[in-house]
């Protein structure tokens, strides 16, 4: 990596504390993580650890109490509610354990919802949401509705959403949580190919299968990091990727 | 995010519960077709009370004996239900009730002092009337009843408004030598002749033969007045009074005035002539009344216009109920879809988009139900409601529609920004 291109996640000595006084709860206290563009990490923890608090930090969804956090070498902690969105609009792809998409909306018509907030025209708006479903491999079910879809087959929607504006970073807020053995295989091989391409994804979760597929493996205990162990580099093949395939 | 985006979404977001946004809709549908449906009818029954005022001719003074000391309650009361029939209706209670014992009766030199002398120069002509009872009248084995036989001059025509469709009317010279001639409105003509022409030939009133020289026009009184106004026959005054009411006082002196300008100077001039003819000085009540039709116009354009404003208020009772309706459904809209509202702030959706989008699924529910409010208001106008046809009041189109989009974006803006200041990640937790 050279100097002039910063990292993708940039997080210097973050604290966050709920509250004041004696009932203040000191969720993350003092977490600094550098993630460079291309990598694959699993943040992993157990409840309580404060996981979550970081990831909302990550995603732009709350700022630190204390400490600096960049994104893509844009200072998050400066910027008001309306950059706030403008910039998970545009650098962040999120993907939840609950898929969360809107009911009632094709999935076509899901995965085109950021780049109409984006204001993207519809034109290319349809081609590249197209183009995202394509890649998860749902170029047959454009016109269901996420009711009509399986889990594994919503989750995959929700990653060609994420997917569509071309983040910086897709953050997995525990993306297989509530997928069966089948679908799990197959949003993490999915995961494993947008690596491999070279998307930075930070993946969340407390299953090791699913943080043996990233790269770097960062363990949060009680607000701190307590592991940061390196499988493989940075621009190094994913780990996982191809045993699925070579396992059927 | 265009504008057209946001609509879709707005337009997405209702039609995922057809029925509460129907519901809704219909709220407001009730209270913007309530407005304009009963503005239309309060202006209706003004709208046509005046018309039925006007049709008795705008420059008329009625005068009439009056038994119970003056002043306006006696037959003027009977204005409001029944102004269609006032010409001449108001005889019958002229003749049922006893004269007071001072009491002059109106004479046929009551009106000639009117115009013949100089002392009035503003009336053009005062024409004496007598009334008949309602009297069945026969031609060829055919008979009908004539609710109105009034017996006057020629120059009650015009002053009465009433004008010729067919033949011509009765000349002085008729009146002078008593000849036997009537004049017949529209539907006693229907009634008696039919499809033949009823110009020239005799019919038969209480066993005296009256020729007809002439058919009024179809006064085009509505089916709530009292009685058929075109029921009625007029003849020279002193045929009538021949034949069927005796030379007894006159029950109306009809004046027309020379402009509607002068007609309260003219009236004055006529209380004068008529104080002094009737000996009545100092404080003395008058035996007589004299109507104006201006006055009495404006009077029940005052009443039916406090009439109209209370059933519009009403009716924007019902369409503020509806705005609060909507109120309550985006509220509930609101935390039914935290969820979803947090999932599109996460994925970028920027404070204003979601608030427009609220507030643009509030304004659609109360313009959808706005416009179907008007189409409803504006088809219900079309029938007659309580024997009044409703007139609408453009004006109260685009109020109606005006306060309905208001409603939507006043109503709604509560539980948009509601919505709109929902942080993401709370939404996201909620279930």
């Amino acid at each position: 990596m050279s100097a002039a291109v910063p990292p993708v996640l940039d997080v210097r000595e973050a604290t966050k504390v709920y509250g004041t006084g004696d009932t203040a709860v000191h969720a993350l206290r003092g977490v600094s993580l550098v993630v460079e563009r291309g990598d694959h990490v699993a943040i992993m923890g157990a409840s309580g650890s404060g996981k979550s608090t970081l990831m909302n930090i990550l995603g732009c969804l709350d700022v630190p109490t204390e400490g600096r956090y960049r994104l893509d070498g844009i200072d998050v902690g400066r910027l008001d509610e309306r950059r706030l969105s403008i910039l998970r609009n545009r650098r962040i792809g999120f993907i939840f354990q609950s898929f969360n998409l809107i009911p009632r909306m094709t999935a076509l018509a899901n995965v085109e919802l950021p780049l109409a907030y984006g204001g993207v025209r519809r034109e290319p708006r349809r081609r590249r949401a197209l183009a995202a479903l394509e890649q998860v491999g749902l170029a047959d079910r454009v016109d269901h509705e996420p009711n009509e879809l399986s889990g594994g087959q919503q989750q995959r929607v929700a990653v060609a959403r994420a997917l569509v504006t071309a983040p910086a970073l897709l953050l997995a807020d525990e993306p297989t949580g509530n997928l069966d053995t089948r679908s799990t295989a197959d949003v993490l091989n999915i995961l494993d190919r947008l690596s491999l391409a070279g998307r930075t994804i930070v993946v969340i979760t407390h299953e090791a299968d699913v943080a043996a597929h990233a790269k770097r493996i960062i363990r949060l205990v009680d607000g701190r990091i307590a592991e940061d162990r390196r499988q493989v580099p940075v621009t190094g093949h994913p780990p996982r990727h191809g045993l699925a395939e070579s396992a059927k | 995010m265009s504008a057209v985006e946001v609509l879709r979404f707005a337009l997405r977001g209702l039609a995922a519960n057809k029925l509460r946004s129907g519901l809704t809709t219909l709220g407001i549908l009730i209270g913007v077709g309530a407005v304009i449906l009963l503005v239309a009818v309060g202006n209706g029954s003004s709208v046509q009370i005046k018309e039925s005022i006007q049709r008795l001719g705008a420059n008329s003074l009625t005068i009439t004996k009056s038994t119970t000391g003056g002043g306006f309650g006696g037959p003027g009361a009977g204005f409001g239900g029944r102004a269609g029939r006032f010409g001449g209706g108001a005889a019958a209670q002229q003749q049922s009730s006893g004269p007071r014992t001072q009491a002059h009766d109106l004479t046929l030199a009551d009106a000639q002092a009117l115009t013949g002398t100089g002392e009035a120069p503003s009336v053009k002509s005062a024409s004496p009337v007598v009334n008949a009872p309602a009297t069945p009248a026969t031609y060829v084995g055919t008979s009908a009843t004539i609710n109105q036989f009034v017996g006057t001059h020629p120059a009650y025509f015009t002053a009465a408004n009433k004008s010729i469709a067919r033949g011509s009317s009765f000349t002085a010279d008729d009146v002078t030598s008593g000849r036997k001639v009537v004049v017949i409105g529209s539907s006693l003509a229907d009634d008696l002749f039919g499809t033949v022409d009823p110009l020239g030939k005799q019919i038969n009133v209480g066993g005296i033969r009256f020729i007809v020289t002439g058919v009024l026009e179809e006064s085009g009184s509505s089916s709530s007045a009292f009685q058929d106004a075109d029921s009625v026959a007029i003849a020279p005054l002193p045929a009538v009074q021949e034949s069927l009411t005796g030379y007894g006082g006159l029950d109306q002196i009809v004046v027309e005035a020379r402009a509607s300008e002068v007609v309260d100077a003219a009236q004055s001039e006529v209380t004068a002539i008529l104080q002094q003819r009737h000996d009545i000085t100092g404080g003395a009540a008058d035996d007589f009344q004299v109507m104006n039709q201006a006055s009495v116009q404006s009077a029940v354009g005052e009443a039916t216009r406090t009439f109209t404003v209370l059933l519009g208020a009403v009716a924007a009772i019902s369409l503020l109920v509806g705005g609060i309706g909507i109120t309550n459904i985006m509220l509930v809209t609101v935390t039914e879809r935290t969820r979803e509202i947090g999932v599109r702030k996460a994925i970028g959706a920027p404070k204003g988009a979601i608030l427009s989008q609220f507030i643009a699924e509030a304004t659609v529910l109360s313009l959808v139900g706005g416009l179907a409010g008007v189409a409803a208001g504006v088809i219900g106008a079309q029938f007659s409601i309580v024997g009044v046809t409703p007139v609408i009041v453009p004006s109260s189109i685009l109020l109606a529609l005006g306060v309905s989009v208001a409603i939507g974006l006043f109503f709604g803006s509560y539980p948009a920004s509601r919505a709109a200041s929902l942080r993401p990640i709370e939404a996201l937790r909620h279930e």
